[in-house]
């Protein structure tokens, strides 16, 4: 039976947050195929694999060789490579994390077949049987639907967030089969020297339910301080737009959208923000958006739930404060 | 040793096109160019620009070349490059190069550095700004059996090598390759350079070699697409903002913070 093949990422000691939701994606696919859903986990463990068949796999290929060094796409790309040869996918699907977003693209291309990238849903196109992915264009302006010609394999890179995992539930069964790999060394042309984390305080941007955009309507950095404060009262945290980002008022950790980080909080408040689609790529999954902004004509008014028009430096005081009061109440 | 690098530059509508000038025929699967906005180089491109220029001050002697593929180049737009200090520039020009997919672009880039001959370095931006693929460039590393690493904040080069680093949501990785390498390059790499006006006097005097398909030994079906554009549209936004009114602004955030409680966002 053909095969849908998800590249499973590992991060640390577990599985990465997209493994599951791209066993989901994979699965909407093999609804309307019939194929297998399999998960290739390259430098992973038994563990692993088994967590990987509790969240939907029906099949895992185990791959292990000395030359995987974490981080670096080449290894993962030459193993990817070996199993796809071996297992003649009709789909392959990847994340848009940095590792993913290199190693699918880079496999197509090696194979000739097609790539969609910055996937928000995929389904099967009834006449042809081939995969329609949707994705958007011009900065998130336009969507576009794009179809797989004949060749295999179909390479889908997916947003993160884009599908759900499932529940994990250790009844569900399937096969795990040990890959060898021996990969060469000419496999691999460049190598990690060194990963320097750059630790920020407080919350992740990616784990905070709630968020407060900085954008350029602020006029410096100073107001950073006012925007941390009423993130505190949440215990949330402070994201930007690329234009903080580029002015250096913060670095580029801060930055939420397109080429930035992908955040779904509950509650995205934006102080100064325009909401340009290349920002609101990162941020329009969010379940409420609120903006205080000078100008009601302002895209981010299109995108929020609700919003003040007006100037920040005298309604963000009084709506922290209101606020505080609030939520200590 | 002289160094030759490579920077693939693409012209793109302007992306601070405001959406009340961004239309889109559903039926022709095409985004109409936007009323007397002209067209760009591609922001990331820029910053490929800037980037080599600051490898050719590094290494003293390097021949930078710009290559495009597209049709209705604007030379205004396409001279910046040269302007602000690359020395030639390629423009690949063919009507059957209109509906190019990924795959089909990165066919005839690779091709077009091929036939440049010698290349040391690939310098291309992350992503271009109107179809966002992001993937061009790794295509052309794997055609040309070239070192690939993408998205670099800075880059420094070594003794046949090439030191890369790239951001992580964490902090940065630096990664080392040989060369020849191909790189693809973020905007925290640095603002691209003004042209002075020497360079625009410079560039004005230069003029742009253009190339077809035939002239890369290519026709329409090797570059036949894998993927095809099925639907173009503008996504509607089902959001309704209410607006929230107080007596002034601070009276605004006041009642906006009840508003959120009361519908119990907060
Ligand atoms: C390929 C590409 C990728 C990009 N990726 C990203 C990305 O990942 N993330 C991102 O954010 N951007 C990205 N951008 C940039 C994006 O197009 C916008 O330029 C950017 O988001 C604008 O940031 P901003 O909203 O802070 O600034 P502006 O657009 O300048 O908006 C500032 C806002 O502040 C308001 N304001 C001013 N003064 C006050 C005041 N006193 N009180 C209240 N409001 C006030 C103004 O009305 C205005 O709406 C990308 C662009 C390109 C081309
Ligand atoms: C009329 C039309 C029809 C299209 N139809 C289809 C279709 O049917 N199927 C489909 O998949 N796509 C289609 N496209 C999209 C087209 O294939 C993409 O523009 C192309 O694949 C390049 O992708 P990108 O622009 O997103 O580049 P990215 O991969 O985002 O570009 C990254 C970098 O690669 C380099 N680069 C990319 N393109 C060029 C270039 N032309 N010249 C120089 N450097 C470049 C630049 O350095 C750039 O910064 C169509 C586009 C047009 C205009």
């Amino acid at each position: 039976m053909s095969e849908i093949i998800i590249f499973a990422e590992i991060d640390g000691d577990g599985l990465h947050s997209t493994a599951g939701e791209l066993i989901s994606a994979g699965k909407k696919l093999a609804a309307d195929t019939g194929n297998v859903v399999s998960a290739a986990l390259i430098g992973g463990n038994q563990d692993l694999a088994s967590q990987l068949i509790s969240l939907g796999a029906d099949k895992v290929y185990l791959a292990n060789d000395d030359a995987i060094q974490k981080g670096v796409a080449d290894a993962y790309l030459a193993a990817l490579h070996k199993i796809c040869i071996n297992a003649e996918p009709t789909v392959v699907i990847t994340s848009k994390t940095p590792i993913g977003r290199a190693v699918g693209p880079r496999l197509a291309y090696r194979l000739g077949s097609g790539i969609a990238q910055d996937c928000m849903d995929v389904s099967v196109d009834g006449d042809s049987g081939r995969v329609t992915a949707t994705r958007p264009v011009y900065g998130g302006n336009a969507m576009a639907k794009f179809t797989f010609a004949d060749k295999d394999p179909q390479v889908v890179i997916m947003r993160l967030k884009a599908f759900e995992a499932l529940e994990p539930d250790s009844s569900r069964s399937g096969e795990v089969i040990e890959f060898e790999l021996s990969l060469d060394d000419s496999d691999i042309k460049s190598k990690l020297v060194e990963t320097v984390k750059e630790e920020s305080e407080g919350v992740r941007l990616e784990d905070a339910a709630v968020i407060v955009g900085m954008g350029r309507g602020l006029g410096g950095p100073a107001p950073f301080s006012q925007l941390e404060e009423l993130a505190k009262i949440f215990n949330g945290a402070v994201g930007a737009s690329r234009a903080v980002c580029d002015a250096g008022w913060l670095d580029h950790s801060y930055q939420i959208g397109l080429t930035g980080k992908t955040v779904t909080p509950d509650v995205y408040i934006t102080v100064g923000i325009s909401g340009a689609s290349q920002h609101m790529a990162g941020c329009s999954s969010s379940k409420n958006i609120v903006a205080i902004n000078k100008d009601g004509d302002a895209n981010i008014f299109k995108e929020a739930s609700f919003g003040v028009v007006g100037d920040w430096e005298k309604v963000l005081p009084a709506f922290t404060e209101t606020a505080r009061e609030l939520l200590e109440s | 040793m002289s160094l030759n690098i490579i920077v693939c530059a693409k012209q793109v509508m302007d992306p601070e096109t405001p959406l009340s000038a961004f239309h889109v025929d559903e039926a022709a699967k095409r985004v109409l160019p936007a009323q007397g906005i002209p067209p760009v180089v591609n922001g990331f491109c820029e910053n490929a620009v800037e980037a080599a220029l600051k490898i050719k001050e590094a290494a003293g002697d390097a021949t930078i070349t710009i290559i495009s593929l597209g049709n209705n180049f604007v030379m205004d737009v396409m001279k910046k490059p040269l302007s602000m200090g690359a020395d030639q520039m390629i423009l690949i020009q063919d009507p059957a190069a209109e509906n190019l997919d990924a795959l089909g672009t990165a066919t005839v880039l690779s091709k077009a550095i091929e036939k440049i001959g010698t290349v040391d370095i690939v310098i291309c931006g992350q992503q271009a700004s109107d179809w966002d693929n992001a993937h061009v460039p790794l295509g052309i590393s794997e055609m040309l059996g070239m070192a690939c690493l993408s998205e670099a904040r800075s880059i420094d080069l070594g003794d046949g090598t090439v030191t890369v680093a790239s951001s992580r949501s964490d902090g940065y990785d630096v990664f080392e390759a040989p060369l020849p390498c191909l790189i693809t390059v973020s905007n925290e790499i640095g603002e691209p350079r003004y042209p002075t006006l020497r360079g625009i006097m410079q560039a004005s005097r230069k003029s742009p070699e253009t190339w077809t398909l035939n002239d890369l030994d290519l026709s329409e079906s090797d570059v036949s697409p894998v993927l095809t554009l099925s639907e173009l549209f503008i996504p509607a936004s089902n959001r309704q903002c209410e607006i929230i009114e107080g007596e002034d602004d601070a009276d605004s955030g006041r009642l906006l913070a009840l508003k959120l409680r009361e519908e119990k966002i907060i």
